[in-house]
């Protein structure tokens, strides 16, 4: 059996009466990478908050390195790296100084800290910014600058808050190079994320958090595998053909979703779908056959798309 | 290069209880590049000496300081000034500073996600803002020696006194900022610290006034720690200076309650 670092039973938060985080269980074992993916107000972060022992629980109950988060919040603290959903970067000080005045919050000696930061500001390819104020980094390198921050103390267990939300591409896939890094070097990552491919490509296994409440649990893979066939149709129609070829299509496909801007036809074999389609008539504008995404598992658990 | 390598780890155990010192630390690396602004802080006392003390002071003569002494009007004045310079400097640092720290950047929140607790926090932001307040108030006071304006050795204890009133006035204002909404509530702090230095028995003494007046003028928490500097530079003790002392110290230690309270409450939702 491996090592359980987080377990959560019945996990409740209630802000007065919203229930932010609706009674979830989870493990969290040692090594891996746990994503937490869900939309806005899903919960995410409310459930991180209360992991960094930040946020008082409300019920059920939580362990974290097997420690109670009411009382030895401290203890937990000492060994974790949190990564904030906004960024909290200290304007009044430098890059290094950053680094450094988090490693004093650790109780790290001044000869412990400063080869480490050296080391970080590597890491997040920030060493030619070392003495520069934070004000003017780009999103990305404040981004950066914040991971490398939260591993100052050498954490066993990283909790990064959407990681790379806001971020243009090339930004993000640096982060994810990081990220992976980390993961592969043995870290315990928990990232909560809106991006189906940030979750498909960082985590090892994840839950679907909807409305406070964990939806499904599993692998990238299982879940795909479980909530939706292997391939995706996308077909987009003329504005007047529409109505007409949605009512010829029925039962061509194991699922169907008939969204705002096009149609997605859920199937084990897009040829022969496509091949069926032709036969029944339908002639759509445009058709994109694609793999089926941990998107489209989230549509098909709540009929809706994660990132309106 | 692998960064998870442990290149150490602060063992479980190792961690100091008190740790409100480090952020002192980071106040201390965040002033480093600011000292010209606290700089400044040192001047207003200065200029309100030269002008009110030494220049109104040619016109007044001798005033009856404490127990009915005689004193040089400047003498009066002078540590009614290094009082105030105590309670501006615990002020400031303590509103509008830790303002933009609490309400706009989160720093606070970053550092709780550490083991520093709120406790910490207040402490340490209590007790920056009074070193601030006694930086001005020695430096005060050595300009005050200067021109002879202390008349005995007890001035020394002017030093712990103003400990006192950057204290009271630190933790207070820590207490109030966790209330504040917007910089417009910063015209509430102006709007209680001026007629504090104006009433508070600075100019000169306060039985000029009717009694109830006086009544009012004496709730002040600057006419406390005026009254105490003053015996002391002027080295005349008397009990009251007790009361005075005790006024400051409760008053801190509310303050400190308050915003310790308010500042877990704000943090960990
Ligand atoms: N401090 C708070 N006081 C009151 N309600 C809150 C507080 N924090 C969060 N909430 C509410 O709790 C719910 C869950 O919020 P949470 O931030 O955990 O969601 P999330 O999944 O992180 O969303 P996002 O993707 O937008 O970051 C939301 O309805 C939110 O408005
Ligand atoms: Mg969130």
């Amino acid at each position: 059996m491996t090592d359980t670092l987080v377990e959560a039973r019945g996990l409740t938060k209630r802000f007065d009466d919203l229930t932010a985080v609706d009674g979830i269980d989870f493990d969290i074992h040692q090594g891996e990478a746990f994503g937490f993916l869900g939309p806005n107000g899903a919960g995410k972060t409310s459930t991180m908050k209360m992991i960094t022992t930040v946020s008082p629980i409300t019920e059920g109950k939580l362990t974290v390195f097997g420690l109670d988060p009411t009382t030895q919040g401290r203890s937990i603290r000492q060994r974790i790296g949190v990564v904030p959903q906004e960024d909290n970067l200290d304007l009044e000080l430098t890059v290094s100084e950053n680094l450094y005045i988090y490693g004093r919050y650790h109780d790290m000696s001044r000869a412990e800290i400063n080869p480490r930061i050296t080391e970080l500001l590597e890491f997040a390819q920030l060493s030619d910014r070392r003495d520069s104020t934070v004000e003017p980094l780009s999103g990305g390198m404040k981004r950066r600058l914040t991971i490398a921050r939260a591993l100052i103390n050498d954490p066993d267990l990283i909790i990064l808050d959407e990681p790379t939300t806001g971020l243009d591409p090339q930004a993000r896939h640096l982060l994810w190079d990081r990220l992976y890094r980390l993961k592969r070097d043995g870290a315990t990552l928990i990232i909560t994320t809106h991006y189906m491919d940030e979750a498909e490509q960082l985590c090892d296994r994840l839950v679907v958090m909807d409305q406070g409440k964990i939806v499904a649990e599993g692998s990238p893979r299982e879940l795909i595998e479980q909530y939706a066939p292997r391939e995706v149709l996308e077909l987009r129609f003329d504005d007047e053909q529409r109505d007409d070829a949605v009512i010829k299509m029925d039962g061509v496909a194991a699922r169907s979703e008939v969204l705002a801007d096009r149609v997605l036809l859920y199937t084990d074999d897009a040829d022969d779908t496509q091949r069926a389609l032709h036969d029944r008539g339908v002639h759509p504008e445009q058709v994109l056959v694609r793999r089926s995404t941990l998107e489209d598992v989230f549509l098909r658990l709540t009929g809706r798309r994660l990132i309106d | 290069m692998s960064v998870s390598a442990p290149s150490r780890i602060s063992g479980i155990g190792r961690l100091t209880p008190f740790r409100a010192q480090r952020i002192w630390e980071h106040n201390y690396i965040a002033y480093r590049r600011l000292w010209k602004v606290v700089f400044s802080g040192f001047f207003e006392p200065v200029f309100y000496l030269f002008s009110v003390g030494v220049g109104i002071g040619a016109l007044v003569g001798d005033v009856s300081g404490p127990g009915g002494v005689p004193v040089s009007y400047a003498a009066f004045v002078a540590p009614a000034l290094m009082a105030a310079s105590a309670m501006n400097g615990a002020v400031i640092e303590t509103t509008f500073n830790i303002f933009f720290k609490l309400r706009f950047q989160n720093v606070y929140e970053g550092i709780l996600t550490t083991p520093m607790q709120p406790a910490d926090i207040a402490i340490g932001e209590i007790g920056w803002a009074l070193l601030r307040g006694v930086l001005y108030s020695s430096t005060f006071i050595i300009v005050m020696v200067v021109m002879g304006l202390t008349t005995s050795w007890l001035a020394i204890l002017a030093i712990p006194g103003s400990v006192l009133v950057g204290f009271a006035f630190g933790a207070v204002g820590l207490a109030a900022t966790t209330y504040m909404r917007s910089w417009q509530d910063f015209d509430l702090v102006t709007l209680a610290t001026m007629p504090m230095f104006l009433f508070s028995g600075t100019f000169y003494p306060l039985d000029v006034y009717p009694p109830a007046i006086q009544l009012v003028a004496k709730i002040s928490p600057l006419y406390h720690g005026t009254e105490l500097l003053r015996g002391f530079t002027l080295g005349v003790l008397d009990w009251t200076m007790l009361v005075h002392a005790l006024f400051l110290l409760v008053m801190g230690l509310i303050g400190a309650a308050i915003a310790n309270r308010r500042l877990d409450a704000m943090l960990r939702k």
